[in-house]
């Protein structure tokens, strides 16, 4: 877990791919001629991949004796996050139109 | 406390205290994702209802956005510098990388202020519609926690500049890298879940 190279590669390396990311998102979200509804996919499928990025290249989710705890842990609070969040806009939303 | 101490880990990782420390800070991450998860459904359901005021598109602006995220990413990268720098118990760039956190850290802060009080003086308060009370809360839950970042910070750099590089400064530094990190990753998702997807259509 000790860093043993002289730079910072992998955080240069994970900056450089969180800039590409976050570019692309704002490129396909205002630029690209495609459905809102393909728009919302592609930019947040790119946001997931940018936090995971965030997660294992800067926050070391898996390091340390507890890296297997941490990688738990965080995999539940994304799980419960979907669950609030794609939750509260299904029932709130198709749920309410129905009737 | 000094029990158990394992030369051969980096210094925030040598005592069982520091391990739990820093398990019992990613645990606190769990139930941050999940506070900030509520307050991206309550946007969610109500981001669109605008009784009348202002919509998204009429207010964003992209420039702004833009600064806010380049800031806010940058001072990310600079603090898992500061950490980098840390690990080889180089002092003076761990301070330097972290000051630089700091004040990207300040500038993402004025920006969004400043943003805010635009927004208030085009007539778009958190009273004047569900979208913009769900707007205002969310994004202002996200400042309020970058602003505490910013004097947990400055109180840890007056600690790291007393006490020098301890396990215990060591652990507080990671700590806060951890926060300072999470605080990006929501950023990420307020940057397309809000700002990108009032901008589209």
């Amino acid at each position: 877990m000790e860093h043993k190279s002289k730079y910072p590669v992998s955080h240069v390396v994970g900056f450089l791919f969180s800039l590409v990311l976050t570019f692309v998102a704002v490129f396909v979200a205002l630029k690209m001629n495609v459905s809102y509804t393909i728009v919302m996919w592609i930019i947040g499928s790119l946001a997931v991949i940018q936090a995971g990025l965030q997660l294992f290249m800067f926050m070391h989710v898996t390091e340390g004796e507890d890296g297997k705890t941490n990688v738990i842990n965080m995999a539940y609070a994304v799980f419960v996050a979907i669950v609030i969040v794609a939750g509260s806009i299904w029932v709130l939303t198709s749920g309410h139109a129905a009737h | 406390m000094s029990a158990n101490v394992n030369h051969s880990l980096p210094l925030e990782y040598q005592t069982e205290q520091n391990r739990l420390n820093i398990l019992g800070f990613w645990i606190f991450l769990g139930a941050e994702i999940v506070l900030f998860a509520t307050l991206f459904a309550v946007y969610g359901v109500l981001g669109h209802r605008y009784a009348g005021g202002p919509t998204p598109s009429d207010i964003f602006k992209l420039n702004d956005v833009l600064i806010q995220t380049l800031l806010l990413l940058t001072s990310s990268f600079t603090c898992g510098l500061a950490v980098f720098f840390m690990r080889q118990r180089d002092m003076k760039k761990l301070l330097t990388w972290f000051v630089i956190t700091l004040l990207l850290g300040a500038g993402f802060l004025f920006m969004e202020i400043r943003e805010f009080i635009h927004y208030v003086h085009e007539g778009a308060t958190m009273q004047t519609s569900a979208f913009l009370s769900s707007f205002f809360v969310l994004l202002g839950t996200h400042g309020a926690h970058v602003t505490f970042g910013i004097i947990w910070a400055i109180m840890l750099i007056i600690q790291l500049l007393q006490r020098g590089l301890t396990p215990v400064t060591a652990r507080k530094m990671f700590i806060i890298s951890l926060y300072w990190h999470f605080l990006d990753v929501v950023w990420i998702f307020i940057l397309t879940f809000v700002y990108l997807k009032g901008m589209v259509a």
